[in-house]
């Protein structure tokens, strides 16, 4: 045991960069051999137990990436990714598989009691039974690698009749309902990563809101990539019935490792008539070092459906981490009146690549949607806000606003704004701002002068800029959101 | 007591200073006037430590402390405060929140205990009543959609909360009506005590009719040309500077 913590010690304090999440957890690992066949998506299916129709699905999925190519329009470089050479499984060995907290290996606690998880959690992995720990505001699904370990709060949750469990858990458990959504936002083909995910994800989250439900707190979701060689393909599917309520968030991180890591998660949401719900990222993958070597790939599909009428989801999302981030959350806007939001904060510094933006489809009659991107670049790196708002025939009256924002420090960086707009309806609005700006020497010194060191006159400005969007997160995320925000900025400015 | 020896300042290759010997003993506020290209402003950046000046050559002490050797924010530490000719802006910084985490900086240096949020607004809202200014001041962001007055007017706020031990105004009166003129004298006069020095830049003789200087500094390219009593400003007021230079000259 202390010779665990001493090496977590060891390599927290070598840590140069501001990278304060990059250790690794010593732990017993499962491991699916490298590469990916069919047999290892057998092999991954029953592991989890599956069902027979579940195999297939993902076997329709595998053959169909099999005739992808790699998608190669975004503004990202990188080498020829090997996908023979991944792990497509890996697991913390248990003996029974945890049905309840007191189970989890130690291990695997200690290291989210070292990610701040706000495991109130703390108690209940202490042993203590969820339902009589008082305060309690967040309940929290945890993946380890391909495993799901620890889902709190899930019988306060099963109450009111909300299910929050690992997606494993529920294609054995709700079999119908798993069937019944999943792939019907993001299609098993829908782009080579997606596919990828379909072929081979091991966990992540599932959620279901029934009818009149407002979820009575908030759901959380902490990612943490932990094996080497081992990519995390995480699938989450929300679904909120007619006027049900939710909030999500999701958190991720990874140790600082000098190979790149591949992480191609699916998220599905489908919101029906008065529906809301509120799906909030702060992401923080291990970027890689100042030089650009490691750090992960994050190559992420997520799209949500507003299926009923007023409808309404929002996207919020504070991405500092990866090495590349390729990501577009995106609303289909089907419902009559129903309301799509993206809010994002993509912050790149050093070597860091983020091709990111949104899609906005309107379908409905009187749909809306809001776009609000900030990019901040520093070092070498380079941000690219790609998003496209399109309005079909039947989008009478539909409107949709954007605004997007670059702000680059320092001259060696680069923001790019890429928008596309179809719109085939004349009654559709459609609007676009855009600026790009720099911190300026002025603005530096001013705060300087008034007695802010230079780290602190960064972030002061940064989060300035962010304003509009920070102020979308959950309050608890907002704060964490402000301090990351200047810990990935560190040491950018001479 | 703010010490300047033999100050020479340049922009690039262009020498702008050119050996500035000024003492501002405490509790003294001395007036610098010149005509436009003097320096002036060049003064008022070197002493805080912007960065597109080198200093070629002198000496400036501030209580004993090598003010050049210090970086903008410690010299903000030691209690220099430079009210900007033109305040910059700073979109989405809410005014309350820069102006806190400003006073804390400084009170961090002094190993004094941080104001929270609270302590902090019952602080700020005094000093704004104190000034006749609108509460609302302190919840718009930086200087963001100010009018010309207004800027210079958050300029007299922060240095109202700051507390500087050494004011060094740039222009602060330029551009503003009597009213404005009044409220910026006033925030000067209100600090005034046996440990307060300032020193104003000023164009006009009509904002020392309220802010009466002990010193009047006459900077004429790039140095200091004659010093007086506040006669002198009502002197070159009449006479302008053009006589003076010729005669220095």
């Amino acid at each position: 045991m202390a010779a665990v913590t001493e090496t977590l010690d060891t390599v927290q304090s070598v840590t140069q960069s501001g990278y304060k999440w990059g250790f690794e957890t010593t732990i017993e690992m499962d491991f699916a051999p490298k590469g990916l066949n069919e047999d290892i998506i057998r092999l991954i299916s029953a592991r989890k137990e599956e069902p027979e129709w579940m195999l297939e699905w993902r076997l329709k999925a595998y053959a169909a990436w099999l005739k992808m190519e790699e998608p190669q329009w975004a503004r990202v470089d990188h080498p020829p990714i090997d996908y023979q050479d991944l792990h497509y499984y890996a697991a913390p060995k248990k003996k029974a598989g945890p049905k309840n907290l007191d189970e989890v290996d130690p291990e695997l606690l200690k290291m989210y009691e070292k990610l701040g998880i706000p495991l109130k959690e703390r108690a209940i992995l202490a042993g203590v039974d969820p339902d009589t720990v008082e305060n309690t505001q967040v309940a929290v699904d945890a993946v380890f690698d391909s495993v799901s370990v620890a889902t709190t709060f899930q019988a306060t949750l099963r109450k009111s009749g909300v299910i929050f469990c690992p997606i494993s858990e529920a294609i054995r458990e709700h079999p119908d309902l798993v069937k019944q959504y999943i792939g019907s936002v993001v299609p098993v083909a829908d782009n080579f990563f997606a596919a990828l995910n379909s072929a081979v994800f091991t966990d992540g989250s599932f959620v279901f809101i029934p009818k009149g439900v407002r979820c009575p707190m908030e759901l959380s979701t902490y990612f943490r990539i932990n094996a080497r060689n081992t990519g995390q393909f995480e699938r989450t599917l929300i679904i909120a019935e007619a006027g049900s309520q939710v909030s999500y968030l999701e958190g991720c991180t990874a140790p600082q490792r000098d190979e790149n890591q591949l992480h191609a998660a699916v998220v599905e949401l489908v919101a029906m008539d008065d529906a809301r719900i509120k799906y909030s990222t702060v992401q923080n993958w291990y970027p890689g070092d100042s030089n650009g070597k490691g750090g992960i790939y994050n190559f992420v599909t997520k799209r949500g459906a507003c299926r009923g009428d007023r409808s309404k989801i929002s996207w919020t999302q504070v991405e500092t981490g990866s090495a590349i981030t390729w990501k577009y959350p995106s609303c289909v806007l089907l419902g009559e009146d129903s309301v799509g939001e993206f809010y994002s904060v993509a912050v790149t510094n050093n070597h860091q690549q983020a091709d990111t933006g949104t899609k906005m489809i309107h379908v409905g009659k009187g749909s809306r949607s809001t776009i609000i991107s900030k990019g901040i670049s520093a070092g070498h790196s380079n941000n690219t806000y790609r998003g496209l708002v399109r309005m079909l025939p039947s989008a009478t009256n539909a409107r949709n606003f954007t605004q997007c924002d670059s702000l680059l420090i320092g001259d060696q960086c680069g923001a790019h704004t890429v928008p596309y707009i179809e719109s085939r309806n004349p009654t559709a609005k459609v609007e676009h701002e855009a600026t790009t700006s720099k911190i300026a020497d002025d603005q530096l010194f001013y705060c300087r002068q008034r007695g802010l060191s230079k780290e602190d006159a960064v972030g002061l400005i940064v989060n300035g800029f962010c304003k509009d969007v920070l102020k979308e997160l959950p309050m608890e995320f907002a704060v964490e959101a402000q301090k990351l925000l200047a810990v990935s900025l560190e040491g950018s400015v001479g | 007591m703010l010490e300047i020896k033999g100050l020479t300042a340049s922009i690039g290759d262009k020498p702008i200073l050119k050996g500035v010997d000024l003492t501002v003993p405490p509790g003294e506020v001395h007036a610098i006037m010149g005509p436009n290209g003097a320096g002036k402003s060049t003064l008022g950046y070197v002493l805080s430590g912007r960065e597109d000046y080198t200093v070629t050559s002198g000496t400036v002490t501030f209580n004993g402390i090598d003010l050049l050797a210090l970086e903008p924010e410690q010299r903000a530490a030691t209690g220099a405060f430079l009210a900007f000719q033109a305040p910059v802006e700073l979109p989405g910084v809410n005014n309350a929140n820069f102006l806190r985490t400003a006073l804390n900086a400084i009170r961090r240096a002094h190993g004094e205990s941080e104001l929270d949020a609270v302590q902090f607004l019952k602080l700020a809202r005094a000093e704004t009543k104190r000034l006749h200014m609108p509460d609302d001041m302190l919840k718009r962001n930086v200087n963001v959609g100010f009018s010309g007055g207004e800027k210079k007017r958050n300029e007299v706020l922060q240095m109202a909360i700051l507390r500087p031990k050494l004011a060094i105004l740039d222009e602060t009166d330029s551009g503003l009506d009597i009213d404005a003129l009044k409220i910026v004298a006033d925030g000067v006069n209100a600090l005034r005590g046996p440990e307060f020095s300032a020193l104003v830049i000023t164009h006009h003789q009509r904002l020392l009719d309220y802010l009466v200087p002990h010193r009047v500094h006459v900077l004429a390219n790039g140095r200091i040309l004659r010093s007086g009593g506040p006669e002198l400003a009502k002197e070159l007021e009449k006479n302008g500077y053009a006589g003076m230079i010729a005669e220095a000259a």
